[in-house]
């Protein structure tokens, strides 16, 4: 404390001493469990475990499926965040709230009404099914299912930073004979970036790490719709060793992935 | 008419007209919450009215017929450029960045929308910053940018949001120097509740209060004879028009009043304002010799109290004194006074607009 103290010249006021107890217990919480993980991990056989063919294949599933539902978490979320954020209009309020409802339902749920949807018996699955299309147990279903339940982190993530940025930057530019695409793409965007970039990541890891509405919607097929999380689970019953390796390169990844998007995100 | 604006919007109890002549600035005279924003939201389109039309060089930008909009030109094509109290300059684009946006956004290839930003610039004195980051301006830097900003999108109207108000008092002469030479050709509505805004940059001045415009004139008639209260209260100064002699402004009526040498030279017959407060008047029964003062001879009208002073009023100016001093120049209406002003009391300002014909003085209402 003493340390960041001089450094920046800031006192943290307003954090009673007994707060840093329970501070600490939490962050022990979150930690240990990883590292009661690494010390289970048979670091002899780790290469072999993580580069057999399933687990290179659930990987590669798992990222390009994840890069893909980020996209379209990106596609519609930015958009779904601008409306929310900018317009006035009866019921936005209750949007907002039903916009949260894949944050809060338990993935099987979402996955079992993504099945209602897009299933051969669903609501669209048979108007799809005439066009040729078949969602359920593709991998076009987990995308759909990591996209469900990932894009409400976008959404608030971005509303957030919209609301905190304000219109009036938005106001001005208009008034200098920008059209609103133009507003969009070189005022309002740039601003909001770092509310931006922290939504796609925590999309991103959101999907990375989905399960229950992938196996309910998706099912678990080996190279179409088997992505990580559903492999370490199966794995877990035949191979724990596997499994403990496979839920390492998981951390990993997301770790990864949250490093590089944070050296990223410095001013602009 | 350039601008013609007639627009109720019962939700902010607003009703206003006004209108504006190509190449005139209006001043919107009020207190805070008395429609000023409102109207410049209407104009800008960030605002839509319930009744009413606004009409631009012959387009009508919105028209109304109670809460429905039947016309309505959305705001980025109204050419109707936006200048806030707060500069708002985008962060993440550099200066010249900044000022070169509006005519990008209108499809200016970037090298000559490059070259306009950095003429903009130069007019407002600050085209060695160009490439600087709007962070590390100071903020009567910013605002000066913000303006070349606006006027860079070539509006045909310019609105400006009490531009001085979010500045700190030693920065805002430059700005108020770079609107005047810049405001003179330009169509614009300024809102503001500073006297000597409308004085300088306004060539007529609308009073709004309470929603409703109570007043309106040539900036000289309003300020020198109001009639609405806000006006009097604001224009409690002392006013005294005239030409710039050198060393002094020489008043219609023939007296020569030296003030502080104002910053911005002066040609000898230029149009000026002196401008004095009424407690920095001094009252005596004869003539004061020897210090540098001006004097002038008055006839008392009228006297009232003004919190613990007595505003004593005469043919001429105004001036606020203590009750003693009152009580013992036993000052009654008709009585024959000196009044002095010490030259380091008195500002000296270019005026705004046309050149008033005769001198401004307060009828009512204190000076702040």
């Amino acid at each position: 404390m003493r340390a960041t103290t001089r450094s920046t010249g800031e006192a943290a006021v307003g954090v009673p001493r007994w707060a840093f107890a329970p501070a600490a217990v939490g962050g022990l919480f979150v930690l240990l469990p990883l590292v009661a993980m690494a010390t289970r991990v048979d670091w002899a056989g780790f290469g072999s475990l993580v580069t057999s063919e399933s687990a290179r294949a659930a990987l590669l599933l798992s990222l390009q499926t994840s890069a893909a539902s980020t996209a379209a978490c990106l596609a519609l979320g930015v958009p779904m965040a601008l409306a929310l954020a900018r317009c006035r209009f009866p019921g936005v309020e209750l949007l907002r709230s039903l916009v949260m409802v894949p944050l809060v339902l338990p993935p099987v749920v979402g996955g079992v009404a993504l099945l209602y949807t897009f299933g051969r018996r669903g609501l669209l699955g048979e108007t799809l099914e005439v066009a040729g299309l078949q969602v359920a147990f593709s991998t076009a279903a987990v995308v759909l299912a990591q996209t469900f339940v990932a894009l409400p982190f976008l959404v608030t993530s971005l509303e957030g930073a919209l609301r905190t940025a304000g219109a009036r930057y938005e106001a001005v530019a208009a008034s200098l004979g920008a059209r609103p695409t133009t507003v969009l793409r070189r005022v309002t965007l740039p601003l909001v970036w770092p509310g931006l970039l922290s939504g796609a990541v925590l999309s991103f890891a959101r999907a990375l790490g989905e399960f229950g509405a992938t196996i309910t919607f998706a099912g678990s097929l080996q190279g179409v719709t088997r992505t990580l999380p559903l492999e370490i689970y199966l794995q877990r019953e035949t191979d724990p060793d596997a499994a403990v390796a496979l839920s390492l390169l998981l951390v990993v990844v997301a770790v990864v992935v949250i490093a590089a998007t944070r050296r990223g995100r410095g001013p602009l | 008419m350039t601008l013609t604006l007639a627009a109720t919007l019962p939700a902010r109890e607003f009703d206003v007209a006004l209108d504006v002549a190509e190449g005139r600035t209006l001043a919107l005279l009020g207190p805070n919450g008395a429609g000023k924003s409102t109207a410049l939201g209407l104009v800008a389109g960030t605002l839509r009215p319930h009744h009413g039309e606004i009409v631009l060089d012959g387009r009508t930008l919105v028209r109304a017929d109670g809460g429905r909009t039947r016309t309505w030109v959305p705001p980025h094509a109204r050419r109707v450029a936006l200048l806030a109290q707060e500069p708002l300059l985008f962060p993440h684009l550099s200066v010249r960045q900044n000022v070169a946006f509006g005519p990008r956004s209108q499809g200016v290839r970037r090298r000559t929308a490059d070259a306009a930003a950095d003429r903009r610039l130069e007019q407002v004195g600050l085209a060695h910053l160009a490439s600087r980051p709007p962070s590390t301006l100071s903020g009567g830097q910013a605002q000066r940018v913000a303006l070349a900003r606006a006027l860079a999108a070539e509006p045909r109207l310019l609105l400006l949001d009490e531009p001085m108000a979010a500045l700190d008092v030693d920065v805002t002469p430059e700005l108020r120097q770079n609107l005047r030479h810049l405001l003179a050709a330009q169509t614009a509505i300024i809102t503001t509740h500073d006297v000597l805004d409308a004085l300088l940059l306004a060539d007529e001045v609308a009073v709004v209060e309470g929603g409703r415009v109570v007043e309106r004139g040539p900036t000289a008639q309003v300020l020198s004879r109001p009639r609405s209260a806000f006006a009097a209260r604001v224009a409690g100064l002392n006013l005294l028009a005239g030409a710039w002699t050198g060393d002094g402004v020489r008043t219609p009526a023939g007296d020569v009043v030296h003030g502080r040498t104002p910053t911005a030279g002066l040609a000898v017959g230029e149009p000026t304002t002196a401008v004095f407060r009424p407690a920095a008047v001094a009252v005596y029964l004869d003539e004061q010799h020897g210090s540098p003062r001006n004097a002038f001879r008055a006839t008392v009208r009228s006297l009232e109290p003004r919190g613990d002073l007595v505003r004593v009023r005469t043919d001429r100016l105004a001036a606020d004194i203590t009750p003693q001093s009152a009580a013992e120049l036993s000052l009654v209406p008709g009585a024959r006074v000196w009044l002095s002003v010490k030259a380091a009391e008195v500002d000296v300002y270019p005026t705004g607009g046309r050149v008033p014909s005769d001198e401004f003085r307060p009828e009512a209402g204190s000076a702040r």
